[in-house]
């Protein structure tokens, strides 16, 4: 009964060629010797050459790594705490506040999130003479900002799921509140504070716009860099880099399904 | 001091008084906002006896057993357990352990760190905790599982995993909150007698939360029956179901009849009762005490009563009807009988020959009879 | 006793570093969150009735002393400024109708899709939703590059089609609205499909049979039962695409043309190029309050949702 119609199969087909067709295609290209990205002229890997040898490209990725780094581990501090303080505690002055601000990024347009962070630090510089100037300190507070929605949502759902008699029992057999903590809340939530994690390093690595206003000279990052490239048109080693993100990204989402795999009750 | 008598062996505390209780709960009350969870329970309970608090679900037995284990704060009243007021002792440092409905078993550790976690917390060596396990894994027939995760055990193996987690720090007092609810019906009587040999031979005092009351008559000691935050009846299994106090407790535990009608004749060693509605009258073998015309309920067991074709002699005691629905059960048939007033009376038969000749059939007219003392009479 | 004291003590510091505790706990991404969004908007709001000067920062003070007095400067010309430049009213609709209908092309393609993967055979479910959640954590940027690549006048499709002899001339479909469309549904169709299919997958199968027991054809099936209950969903998924495609800019800037109006390519070049900080501001607080309708209604459906499910 549970089958699916011919209709539903062949536009699934479609959708899925739709979704893949540009990714492969940015595959193919990576390796044609023409600097044509379109017309195919025989196997090359010199635009990888190209790539690896650019210190503009290769600057701005290390920029963009450190950031990302930054980033979603500040992220994932904060938007585990704010988790847990919405799930786990009963009631307190501003938590209609809180919960209302954590999820609000997840849905502001990118504009308005980097329009409103620059006039801020504008604003602060003028004020209190910090942050001086703006570069890759204010690029993290405003991607961990924004990543902490992320993080905060993946994390709650996760508690919400959690029984909460497992830090009851914890607590019932002798250990303190810190000690349940670090020995049976962390380790159960664990796989949520991993893709918390994992989603806020991409997100970071991913965004434009909001580095885009908040970014300052020397603090270009990968994205910005890409963005400048392509605005004058497609260059083969842009493929390639996206090529190579492209495979880093499909062997972490194999490795990370095999694992998360519930193992077979025997 | 000289060592009392064990309940295993048949002594009753409750009634010799000659023991201190072990676990005093006084006027206990908890509110969550208007709703009043439990309400001003006191209760004592004696050293290893298996204690069922019986009810339906938001009665507050679940919410008493947390007050226990130290997981609510009461509104008022007051815990004492082996002489220790509770009030400012956190759940960690009480000398309670809890088993809880869904196990809460660790998931991320095997069956042998969730027996280990409790004594780790107490800082036993490691070696000592190694052996302790393996005793307590031997107690419950989990050995050979030692190394597994909750997730690759049975619903019957976690339970017995979250049993032995919860004694091996030899707590003065066990909760177990439905120990038994997850399990299917031919594992739940099996395990049953299983949990009585454990308290037992470990002495140690059980309070077991259900809503089951044949679970609570087959473990208990005493049962305590909650309706509505508070404790309606406490007393030994035959005694709740033989001589229940209210209408809620008689029709809670077990099946029953209840008849309503009024006193028509009042003496010291019997008393008379007119039913309208089972159109009969009523004659109990021993003293009430309640006034000429009082309202009264008449309660008794299905398996009380007896089924006849003939009227029965004398004038009280019986009621006419007819069969409208026969239950075949196996072991015995469950009869419901129509009286003219319309009320149905349950009665039970229990099927000792293969093959009944002279078997009751729907439509039969029938007279319904019983024993001058096989009843109760229940004044609410 | 002196055990009993022990444990009471022992609560009475814990007691202190937990209320300390609590209060870093709740304040420390209370404070965050308040500092860097909350008074952000402030900010914005503020800086909208500023006036724009070429200074350092690019616009005027509100308050200022004056005389011993403090004088309070709004400039609501802004806002004017906006209603009276069609550009922006212009930029606003545009924007709203883009979204709208990518909106509804994103749900027509991703519901077929969801449904197969909701019913399809468990372990062919897990690989594609691998497959619909990979590219989400590729380069957003280098995927809407590789449209590009595709659609433009010597690209790939007219490639194929002038080899095939279907077309003579390359058709023109890059900088133009069309190429727009297909970029969002592209990169937004995840955002569509994940929602949906967690709304499907739940969906018990009996009521399908019971519907079919009770005389229903597939398809009146379909349209009585599945998609009624697969609303909360659809809703999700639709506001998940259509709050951020307003504010779109990568999209339009790398794909559309000089004539695709989108009002976050508008807010940037109003930044980036103009210099026009307050009108910036203005611009953004007008989407912001274009955008809190569907806001409140996917946080509604969130709820709804979240509580069906417990």
């Amino acid at each position: 009964m549970k089958k699916n119609s011919w209709f539903v199969t062949i536009a699934t087909t479609l959708g899925f060629a739709f979704l893949y067709i540009p990714i492969i295609s940015l595959i193919i290209f990576s390796f044609n010797k023409s600097k044509l990205v379109t017309v195919w002229a025989g196997f090359s890997t010199k635009w990888y050459a190209k790539l690896l040898n650019d210190p503009q490209i290769l600057g701005a990725a290390w920029i963009s790594l450190k950031i990302a780094f930054l980033s979603a581990s500040l992220a994932l501090i904060l938007g585990t705490l704010g988790a847990l303080v919405l799930v786990r505690f009963r009631r307190f002055h501003g938590k209609s506040l809180l919960s209302g601000m954590i999820t609000a990024p997840l849905v502001m347009p990118d504009v308005i999130i980097g329009l409103s962070l620059l006039l801020l630090f504008v604003g602060m510089e003028a004020m209190f003479g910090w942050p001086a100037g703006r570069g890759l300190t204010t690029i993290v507070i405003a991607h961990t900002t924004f990543c902490m929605a992320y993080v905060a949502v993946v994390v709650q759902s996760r508690l919400v799921d959690m029984d909460e008699s497992l830090e009851e029992a914890a607590l019932d057999l002798g250990a303190k509140p810190t000690r349940v903590f670090f020995d049976i809340t962390l380790p159960v939530i664990a796989p949520a504070l991993v893709s918390g994690w994992l989603l806020s390093f991409t997100l970071s690595l991913d965004d434009l716009v909001i580095a885009s206003f908040v970014s300052g000279p020397g603090a270009s990052t990968l994205p910005m860099v890409i963005f400048s490239k392509v605005r004058l048109g497609v260059s083969p080693d842009i493929n390639a880099l996206a090529t190579i993100i492209i495979v880093v990204v499909a062997i972490g989402v194999v490795i990370a399904s095999t694992q998360m795999k519930p193992k077979k009750v025997s | 001091m000289d060592t009392p008598q064990k309940i295993a062996n048949g002594a009753k505390p409750w009634i010799e008084q000659a023991e201190t209780p072990f676990i005093r709960i006084s006027n206990l009350t908890k509110k969550f906002g208007e709703f009043t969870a439990v309400d001003n329970i006191t209760l004592d309970i004696y050293r290893e006896e298996l204690f069922c608090l019986l009810g339906g679900s938001g009665c507050g037995k679940s919410t008493l057993l947390r007050m226990l284990a130290g997981f609510e704060n009461p509104t008022s009243g007051r815990v004492e357990i082996d002489g220790q007021d509770m009030a400012n002792v956190p759940a960690y440092a009480r000398p309670t352990n809890m088993m809880f409905q869904s196990y809460a078993l660790f998931p991320h550790m095997t069956v042998e760190k969730n027996v280990a976690y409790g004594l780790m917390r107490d800082g036993v060596s490691k070696s000592d905790a190694a052996d302790q396990v393996a005793d307590m894994l031997n107690l419950v027939q989990l050995s050979e599982f030692a190394k597994r995760k909750p997730e690759q055990l049975s619903g019957g193996q976690r339970q017995r995993v979250a049993l032995a987690r919860s004694l091996i720090k030899k707590p003065k007092l066990l909760l177990l909150d439905e120990p038994l609810g997850a399990l299917d019906k031919k594992l739940r009587e099996e395990t049953q007698f299983e949990l009585i040999n454990i308290q037992e031979s470990l002495g140690v005092t059980f309070i077991v939360v259900t809503h089951d009351q044949e679970e609570a008559m087959t473990l208990s000691t005493r049962i305590g029956v909650m309706d509505q935050g508070e404790i309606v009846q406490v007393g030994e299994p035959h005694e709740v179901y033989e001589f229940p106090q209210t209408r809620f407790v008689a029709d809670f535990i077990g099946s029953v009849n209840i008849f309503e009608g009024r006193v028509s004749a009042d003496a010291t060693d019997y008393v008379r009762i007119h039913s309208q509605e089972g159109d009969c009258d009523i004659h109990v073998s021993h003293g009430v005490s309640c006034t000429e015309n009082q309202k009264l309920w008449f309660a008794i067991r299905p398996e009380k009563l007896t089924i006849s074709r003939e009227k029965p002699r004398g004038k009280f005691n019986f009621v006419k009807g007819v069969i409208d629905e026969i239950a075949y059960q196996g072991n015995l048939s469950v009869y419901r009988i129509k009286l003219a007033s319309g009320k149905i009376v349950r009665v039970t038969k229990s099927n000792r020959a293969r093959h009944d000749g002279d078997a009751f059939s729907w439509d039969d007219n029938v007279y319904v009879s019983w024993d001058e003392a096989a009843g109760v009479v229940l004044a609410q | 006793m002196s055990k009993t004291n022990g444990i009471s003590i022992g609560r009475r510091i814990f007691n202190r570093i937990g209320t300390y505790g609590r209060s870093l706990v709740i304040g420390v991404p209370l404070w965050w969150l308040i500092i860097f969004f909350l008074i952000p908007f402030a900010v914005v709001f503020k800086i909208s009735f500023a006036e724009s000067l070429i200074a350092r920062p690019p616009y005027s003070k509100l308050l200022e002393w004056k005389d011993g007095l403090m004088v309070l400067k709004l400039h609501l010309s802004n806002y004017g400024y906006l209603i009276d430049d069609d550009l922006y009213i212009l930029a606003y609709w545009s924007s709203i109708k883009v979204a709208f209908f990518s909106t509804l092309i994103a749900l027509l393609i991703a519901y077929p899709m969801a449904y197969y993967i909701a019913r399809t055979t468990e372990r062919r479910r897990g690989v594609l939703l691998m497959l619909i959640i990979l590219p989400f954590w590729t380069s957003f940027l280098l995927r809407v590059y590789a449209w590009i690549g595709i659609l433009k006048t010597n690209g790939i499709i007219n490639n194929v089609l002038m080899s095939l002899g279907i077309t003579s001339e390359p058709i023109v479909m890059m900088q133009t609205n069309f190429a727009v469309y297909v970029g969002i549904v592209y990169t937004y169709l995840p955002f569509m499909i994940l929602p949906l299919f967690t709304n499907l997958v739940k969906l018990d199968n009996s009521l399908l049979e019971a519907s079919a027991d009770l005389g229903a054809s597939p398809i009146t099936t379909f349209f009585k039962v599945t998609l009624p209950l697969s609303m909360p969903g659809m809703i999700a998924g639709s506001m998940l695409v259509f709050i951020p495609v307003v504010g779109e800019f990568v999209i339009p800037a790398l794909l559309g043309g000089p004539d695709t109006l989108m009002i976050g390519k508008v807010l940037w070049n109003e930044f980036f190029s103009n210099r026009d900080w307050p009108v910036a501001s203005a611009v953004a607080i007008v989407m912001l309050v274009l955008l809190i309708v569907p806001i409140v209604l996917m946080r509604n459906a969130q709820q709804a949702s979240a509580g069906a499910s417990s």
